[in-house]
């Protein structure tokens, strides 16, 4: 392919004078007048409850006060891929601010005094605070075969049910659901992801060294800074729009054309500027809340912008996960089988979460061949927040222990764990966990990167003060985009009278730089200048169909939307040019926004003299110019639910490397990460500057959660709900990065060869930093976060162990 | 109520409020000025830092009935009919924001510090805005915008 004019350069942002201005508009800016009104949401107390009835008497009569809505408002199912929620709870709660009633009145402080008025009568029910127990609430349902002393859970920490049993969905077998998601009806377990590759116990037999170990993760929150706001407008003839802070506005109307049966062209979804996504703004949040209030008060605009305490409580949480991992090699260091049980605390409503328990599970190998694996992953219904997608998506919960594992194993054998790793990557055409063959495995081309950038081997440099030690860790992963098979996009592509031009698209800018890459795919297709491109925000009555910006997936799949219809268009113009020139259009090239044959660039006509056709003396020709671009990815196949077997799961894997160089302080405790040296394939960098930016951001957001970052649930109640008791990495708590951006292995259906990158920059660095304290203190940690007060805990018991 | 006059980018403005509203609420609802942003509303975030008489707040904790007389700054302030801030147009060639919530008040509490300390060190700067949260950068890029005005004077302006 001929050099690039406008991919693999650092354009500035598209939306970066927005941005520095304050001229960028988020929801919760922009300006209703008079009609609007406010919304509060009355929210559960308790964990699980029934309820018996809500009196909003007293409520209604609070001046101010316009319409209150609950559960018997809106009584349809709905979820992304297991509809198990309604909008307002309905018959019970299941989780400590589930929403039970919403007032909407002309201020907050109205709606707040109403709020505190409802009255709801509840029956305490026991609840679940665990997913290990709440997986075996019904015995013998979890294990095909329970050995009875099969008790490794005991003396966990997060095991706190006090009396096993209770059922959350009594329902479950009833709720539709996606065709690859298994719900066990009667249980607690929304989905059950069955994987059996090769023979388990031949595997562990030839096994050297075995492992067995529990890693724990809690609950997280991904602390967007913008807290999630909606804004609902019926108009009298019944047409709903919606102002959201979303990353998925076309699953956010389709979810509420099912939650109060309405046609997809009566509601129009409108997202403006988000502020951070990361997965919390993914599906429905809420959304659908102020819906129903504004339907019964047309003309007005109802608002709800939640407080940081509702964004900790009541938005989707990253789901906690107890994971047991079983790992054998032989004494060559060959990987050679591999038993996982997942156990993915799924929190009271699993729409979204039950897909990451079935990536989580055909992974669960982690970025290595091993020919025999037997997993289990089961995502189950807890009392707890609700779980939900967070950037990494399964990843950085199970390579927490897949790369601790590796580390213990290599040490076993007495190799070095970089060579161990390497040795046992994941390569082109090795079968991955599910079965079929990997394209495009380059996981062994991020560890040469990382080992040769960071020096890998050579000897840690001294402490900074006699009490300290440094330490040095390593942790590889890979990720695909989880989806449906057939999560499309599509795109239009419009030309202006003067030739610039304006993409019209319904991917989400949530600060991944969306609308700058994709600027630059069209620009560079359509052979125009990248400013001439503007790339415009989703609103569902004028943008094309996008299934949702998540999974790393926009820059593949919008980016092939885009590419397809700048093609498109740029095949109009060259009609046109070719008539005009009477020059073949093959002849013909667009650069900089001029038409001409190479041969002879002086016969050349300007874009903008074309974009509207183009008038001959024997009449016009062409007409306005629209290129049309749809995308669905080819090939993906579903897996065998017994075997979790097959051949193609996911569009691509982008693999990546880190080594984090760290400093433990022994009198504290007291983690300092000193250095992360990262390395990722992505194929084909569309926006080095951007792309960078992405890992820099994503290592940041792994440390946060690998030292401090926990939701503290006690009997289900948040008790951290706040930027002062959850902690999130400040400016000065951030360590030297050093990136690698590789393109070793271009993706053949990705446009221009681009993976997806956002959310792998998170995953190796949680276990990477772990590796590191254990290589420093030998304190092996394996129940995240990595706060002071553990690793101190761990270094006193060491030297117990050894006076 | 109580009228109050205060100035705001440099114009005067004359405000008969509540006393339990806050600056930020009056700048947003009041004045349409909602460049500074709602993160928590409890002075942990930063998103709603503004320049009160020369020196950065969070917004959403000062009322704003006590400012009859002050002189605020926010990021609509800045830069004017020729161009963007020095400090503004580094963000942008640095790439020091991704979502762009925190972004007018990291600018300001840059412009608070350069105003007091024009050469900070790395670490200086990094200690500043370690009140301001950015879920987003990892703060690298903030940090290389505000170093980049600080050692380039005003080659940006």
């Amino acid at each position: 392919m001929a050099e690039h004019r406008v991919l693999g350069k650092s354009v500035l942002r598209q939306d970066a004078v927005d941005k520095v201005t304050g001229a960028a508009l988020f929801v919760d800016d922009i300006q209703f007048g008079p009609t609007l009104l406010h919304a509060k949401i009355l929210r559960s107390p308790h964990p699980h409850a029934r309820i018996i009835s809500i009196d909003t008497a007293e409520a209604a009569k609070v001046p101010g006060v316009k319409a209150i809505v609950t559960g018997r408002d809106c009584r349809h199912y709905i979820g992304l891929y297991l509809a198990d929620r309604t909008v307002y709870a309905s018959d019970k709660v299941r989780f400590v601010g589930e929403p039970v009633a919403g007032v909407a009145a002309d201020s907050i402080e109205a709606a707040n005094a109403a709020v505190k008025l409802i009255k709801v009568a509840y029956e305490p029910l026991p609840g679940v605070f665990d997913p290990v127990s709440g997986a075996r609430g019904r015995e013998g349902l979890v294990h095909e075969t329970p050995a009875a002393g099969d008790l490794w859970w005991q003396g966990l920490s997060c095991i706190k049910t006090k009396s096993p049993g209770a059922l959350l969905h009594e329902n479950l077998g009833e709720y539709q659901c996606a065709p690859f998601i298994h719900p066990v009806p009667g249980t607690n377990i929304s989905n059950h992801f069955k994987l059996r590759k090769g023979d388990i116990d031949r595997g562990f037999a030839a096994a050297d060294v075995i492992v067995e170990n529990v890693y724990t993760l809690p609950h997280i929150q991904h602390s967007q800074i913008e807290p999630h706001s909606a804004v609902a407008h019926v108009d009298r003839a019944g047409k709903v729009t919606l102002w959201a802070s979303s990353q998925s506005p076309n699953a956010v109307r389709k979810l509420i054309a099912t939650a109060f049966e309405l046609p997809m062209n009566k509601i129009r979804v409108i997202t403006p500027y988000v502020g951070g996504g990361f997965g919390g703004k993914a599906g429905v949040t809420c959304e659908a809340l102020v819906v129903p209030l504004a339907m019964r008060l047309p003309g007005y605009h109802v608002k709800l912008t939640l407080t940081r305490e509702e964004v900790f409580q009541a938005t989707f949480v990253r789901q906690g996960l107890v994971a047991r991992l079983k790992t054998g090699a032989d004494k060559t260091g060959r990987l050679v089988a591999m038993e996982a049980e997942l156990f993915w605390d799924g929190g009271a409503y699993t729409e979204y979460g039950v897909n990451i328990t079935r990536s989580g599970g055909y992974c669960s190998s982690g970025p290595y061949e091993i020919p025999n694996i037997k997993t289990d992953s089961y995502c189950v219904y807890t009392n707890h927040p609700v779980g939900g997608p967070m950037r990494g998506f399964g990843m950085p919960e199970i390579h927490w222990g897949i790369e601790q594992q590796m580390d213990i194993i290599a040490e076993k054998l007495g190799l070095d764990p970089l060579a161990f790793r390497r040795m046992n990557a994941l390569r082109e055409g090795s079968l991955g966990a599910f079965g079929g063959p990997m394209e495009g495995a380059t996981l062994a081309d991020t560890i040469d990167a990382v080992a040769a950038k960071c020096g890998w081997g050579a000897p840690v440099p001294p402490a900074s003060a006699p009490h300290k030690v440094r330490g040095r860790g390593m942790a590889c992963m890979y990720k695909a985009p989880s989806m449906p098979p057939n999560a499309q996009s599509s795109a239009i592509l419009k030309l202006n009278e003067d030739g610039t031009v304006h993409v019209l698209t319904t991917a989400m800018e949530i600060g991944q730089g969306s609308l700058t890459a994709l600027a630059q795919i069209a620009a560079e297709e359509l052979g125009v200048a990248v400013d001439k491109v503007v790339v415009t925000l989703p609103d569902t009555d004028y943008t094309p169909y996008e299934w949702q910006t998540v999974a790393s997936r926009i820059s593949y799949s919008a980016g092939n939307a885009v590419l397809a219809a700048a093609r498109d268009a740029k095949a109009q113009l060259l009609a046109v040019a070719a008539q005009v020139l009477a020059i073949p259009a093959a002849e013909l090239v667009i650069e900089d926004g001029q038409v001409f044959p190479p041969a002879n660039p002086a016969r050349r006509l300007a874009v903008s003299d074309i974009a509207m056709g183009y008038l001959l003396p024997e009449g016009a020709i062409g007409g306005p110019v629209i290129g049309r671009g749809s995308f669905i990815p080819a090939g993906i196949t579903g897996l065998d639910k017994d075997t979790g077997q097959g051949d193609k799961p996911a569009a691509f894997w982008t693999y990546g490397t880190q080594v984090a160089d760290i400093e433990v302080d022994t009198r504290t405790g007291e983690i300092t990460v000193l250095k992360v040296t990262a390395a990722y394939e992505v194929g084909k960098v569309i926006n080095p500057a951007m792309c960078k930016g992405q890992v820099q951001g994503g290592i940041v957001q792994g440390l946060g959660s690998a030292l401090y970052e926990h939701l503290v649930l006690a009997e289900g109640k948040p008790l951290n709900s706040d930027f002062v008791d959850y902690k999130i990495p400040a400016a000065t708590d951030t360590p030297e990065m050093d990136i690698i951006l590789l393109e070793t292995s271009p993706q053949a259906d990705g446009p221009f060869g681009v993976k997806g990158i956002a959310e792998p920059t998170m995953v190796p660095t949680a276990p990477a930093i772990a590796n590191a304290v254990y290589n420093a203190v030998g304190v092996r940690i394996t129940d995240l976060p990595l706060s002071a007060e553990k690793v101190l805990a761990a270094l006193k018991k060491k030297q117990a162990r050894e006076s | 109520m109580k009228t109050i006059t205060l100035t705001v980018n440099g114009r005067p403005e004359k405000l008969t409020l509540s006393p339990h509203r806050t600056l930020l609420d009056v700048l947003r609802e009041d004045l349409g000025l909602t460049g500074a942003k709602r993160g928590c509303e409890a002075g942990e975030c930063g998103a709603c830092t503004v320049i009160l008489n020369g020196r950065p707040v969070n917004s959403c904790l000062v009322l704003a009935v006590e400012l009859d007389g002050a002189d605020v700054l926010t990021v609509e302030g800045l830069g004017g009919p020729e161009g963007l801030d020095p400090l503004q147009q580094s963000f942008v060639d640095n790439f020091a924001l991704q979502c762009g919530y925190c972004t007018p008040g990291m600018i300001l509490m840059g412009k608070a510090l350069l105003a007091k300390n024009p050469r900070p060190s790395e670490d200086e700067v990094k200690e500043f805005i370690s009140g301001n949260l950015c879920r987003c950068t990892g703060y690298e890029n903030i940090v290389k915008a505000i170093m980049a005005v600080a050692a380039g004077g005003e080659r940006h302006g």
